[in-house]
């Protein structure tokens, strides 16, 4: 994971990345917004609560949300790695996140993921999209509008489309 | 046959221009092999031992006439004249060229096709039995349930980067004819004490490395939950199935590790917050879809005088009363018949046909078949509801189309992957093994006697050739860069599904036919009356056929 690209996606436009990812065996915490790791957000809310900055959480894609879905509420910015980009495990975490825990911020992905899945991701709630590597963020936007619609619910649509066309 | 609505072909549409801009960069160097492979696995492109592979979906086997003239078009204009039928009902361009796919794939997107996830680690072709809506045993028309999962399943969302590939079959029928037994999800069309339809949910079946037979979770699931409770499943599997071993990543070793019963439980306990969700079908969508598959203008027949004209017919022509007896077979439209075209003559790659008998099936599918052609697992191609005083005329036109081999069930009805010739997986050839075995078992009255005998080669334990499952089983393997030769006995892939078990100790390719004419001797002198090659199996154990097969030279 790259712990602080220069900008990366949001909404569908380039945003400047005010984010420091933090990772397990970082010794002390940097100043300013920091994403840390779960099972340190988890085990560590007093010390974190008194962070200069704002506090956001990232999830590795074998974890198990159900354990952080109440602490993490209150998070503004949900990150998800992607230790590699066919490791599909995220999509279901997202999901997860919006559908059943009801997550209204920031879902950023975060590791080793390609433009080729923004679609995908973004339908599975993904709406903030963070590279490893420096490529031109707005040709990979265009990704996002591979396709006009699509058979299936998903968080970016609740009804199937039998429901609302057929 | 379902037809496409704006919905449809808008996404098949914008599939082929995301395909084109994405092999596009590739080609410029913006994306990586790594990166790539999976995008066009998921568009049905491999990469083979002498060229590129193009599988086309033929979702439940089902094909227009159209659509088959267009696979013709496609084979000359972009290939080599010929195409290859899959054990997944599914269609093989054996030389398209890798620049040229996103045009092949705007041609197939014309008639309403795709090559969408025909690869790659994601929800595959569903299929079914090839006499799906005819079939005297039929409890329900699984296609109208195939077609409502292809919809759900294509690019959805969430489960495009599973752990490994996943398969779906469907049931409708007392008999299994689509081996769904061996399926990531067999699903087996049930009705209820109420009448009602449901499912029975089977998971964790497959062939492959580690063969299992599906198991059990759910007795009765109602119709209309069918695509959450598959949600559930897919989403229980992307999360925990093993993606650190590629051979420990289908879902059988999930099922296995767990349990089948707390693979349920996992299963219903997810599926307990998706049940009555939005995605939970409406009548109106499921009579929507069965409105596509509805019968064709049936006449009223006189049966009578019908059987007494076929009779007479085969009483004139042995070979058009051989092929009346294995390659064509009674629906449940009096009158009508469904007749299996065999794509196993000796001398043909199994499954293979010419681009000219592409357009030779089509003619005869609309002459003969309400312009519909059905693939089967077996490699074969089906035209449904023919005519029964069309028989004759039809066998005619196939015959001279070398169409009409009347070797169907037979042990020259071989199931074959593509092996060493093609393939870069395989540890062996398959093709010129079915190819010898077909010509030492040239004579047909032998043949006929045998009677139904499965005989299945793969080249490798990938298992594409489902040797797992033949009666008899052929199955390549590499001894020390040599290809050698294991036989198993006893497979068979219907609702009393048995993996096969091995003979004994691999034979080399000179000693293969040699082999398995001692286990058809074997066979013959043991037998009971109308006794099966695999019922004699199962009485008799596999001691005889193997003391026969390697008993030392006399």
């Amino acid at each position: 994971m790259h712990p602080h690209p220069k900008h990366y996606l949001k909404d569908g436009q380039i945003v400047t990345n005010n984010w420091q990812l933090v990772t397990a065996d970082t010794a002390q915490l940097p100043s300013g917004n920091i994403l840390v790791p779960a099972a340190y957000w988890q085990a560590n809310q007093q010390q974190l609560a008194d962070h200069s900055g704002e506090v956001g959480v990232w999830i590795d894609s074998h974890e198990e949300i159900e354990a952080f879905s109440s602490s993490i509420a209150a998070a503004p910015v949900i990150a998800i790695n992607f230790p590699k980009f066919v490791d599909g495990r995220g999509f279901s975490l997202a999901r997860l996140l919006r559908e059943r825990f009801g997550y209204i911020g920031e879902i950023r992905a975060v590791g080793h993921f390609i433009r080729d899945q923004l679609f995908m991701m973004q339908r599975c709630g993904f709406n903030a999209f963070q590279f490893d590597s420096e490529i031109d963020l707005a040709a990979a936007s265009q990704s996002l509008n591979d396709f006009s619609d699509s058979y299936q619910v998903a968080v970016d649509q609740p009804e199937p489309l039998f429901r609302r066309h057929r | 046959m379902y037809i496409y609505d704006q919905y449809d072909q808008k996404l098949v549409d914008e599939r082929v221009e995301q395909y084109r801009e994405q092999t596009k960069r590739y080609l410029d160097g913006q994306i990586s092999e790594e990166q790539f492979l999976p995008l066009r696995l998921q568009n049905g492109l491999y990469v083979q031992r002498l060229a590129p592979m193009l599988r086309i979906a033929v979702p439940y086997g089902l094909m227009s006439s159209r659509q088959v003239r267009k696979i013709a078009d496609i084979s000359r204009t972009y290939d080599k004249g010929y195409v290859h039928f899959t054990t997944r009902q599914n269609i093989q361009l054996n030389w398209p060229v890798l620049e040229e796919v996103p045009d092949i794939l705007a041609k197939l997107a014309s008639v309403e096709m795709h090559a969408i996830q025909t690869s790659g680690n994601c929800i595959r072709n569903t299929t079914t039995d090839q006499f799906a809506g005819v079939a005297c045993d039929e409890i329900e028309d699984p296609r109208p349930w195939c077609e409502i999962i292809r919809q759900w399943s294509t690019l959805h969302p969430e489960f495009a980067f599973l752990p490994r590939k996943f398969k779906i079959a469907v049931c409708g029928s007392e008999e299994d004819r689509a081996a769904f037994l061996l399926h990531d999800i067999g699903l087996q069309l049930v009705k209820n004490a109420s009448g009602e339809t449901g499912f029975h949910v089977y998971v964790g079946g497959g062939l492959g490395r580690t063969p299992v037979i599906a198991s059990s979770i759910r007795e009765f699931l109602p119709k209309q939950h069918l695509l959450t409770y598959l949600d559930a499943i897919l989403r229980v599997y992307n999360r925990y199935g093993n993606r650190d071993n590629k051979y420990k990543a289908r879902i059988k070793i999930l099922v296995r590790a767990w349990t089948p019963e707390v693979f349920a439980q996992r299963v219903e306990a997810e599926w307990e917050h998706l049940k009555n969700a939005p995605a939970t079908l409406t009548s109106q969508e499921i009579e929507r879809v069965k409105g596509f598959f509805t019968a064709p203008d049936y006449q009223a027949v006189d049966s009578v005088a019908l059987e007494a004209e076929l009779s007479s017919q085969a009483a004139a022509h042995k070979a058009f009363s051989r092929w009346l007896d294995r390659n064509v077979r009674a629906q449940k439209q009096a009158g009508y018949a469904a007749v299996t075209l065999s794509l196993k003559p000796a001398g043909v790659a199994p499954g293979d046909v010419t681009d000219r008998q592409l357009e030779i099936i089509a003619d005869l599918a609309d002459r003969f078949s309400f312009g519909e052609i059905r693939t089967t697992h077996n490699q074969n191609i089906v035209l449904a509801d023919v005519h029964k005083s069309e028989l004759f005329e039809l066998w005619q036109q196939a015959k001279s189309a070398g169409l009409a081999t009347p070797n169907v069930g037979t042990i020259n009805d071989m199931i074959c992957c593509p092996g060493g010739d093609y393939c870069s997986l395989a540890n062996a050839k398959s093709i010129p093994v079915a190819e010898a075995i077909q010509r030492k078992f040239d004579d047909l009255d032998y043949v006929y006697d045998l009677g139904d005998l499965e005989l299945n080669i793969s080249g490798c334990m990938n298992a594409c050739g489902h040797h797992h499952i033949g009666h008899i089983g052929i199955l390549g393997v590499d001894k020390k860069g040599e290809e050698w030769y294991q036989i198993q006995l006893g497979g068979s892939a219907n609702k009393n599904a048995a993996l096969g078990k091995v003979l004994g100790r691999s034979l080399s390719r000179d000693a293969v036919v040699d082999g398995i004419e001692k286990l058809l001797d074997v066979y013959v002198e043991n037998r009971l009356d109308q006794e099966s090659f695999l019922a004699t199996y199962q009485r008799i154990g596999i001691e005889k056929f193997k003391e026969r097969v390697y008993a030392p030279a006399s």
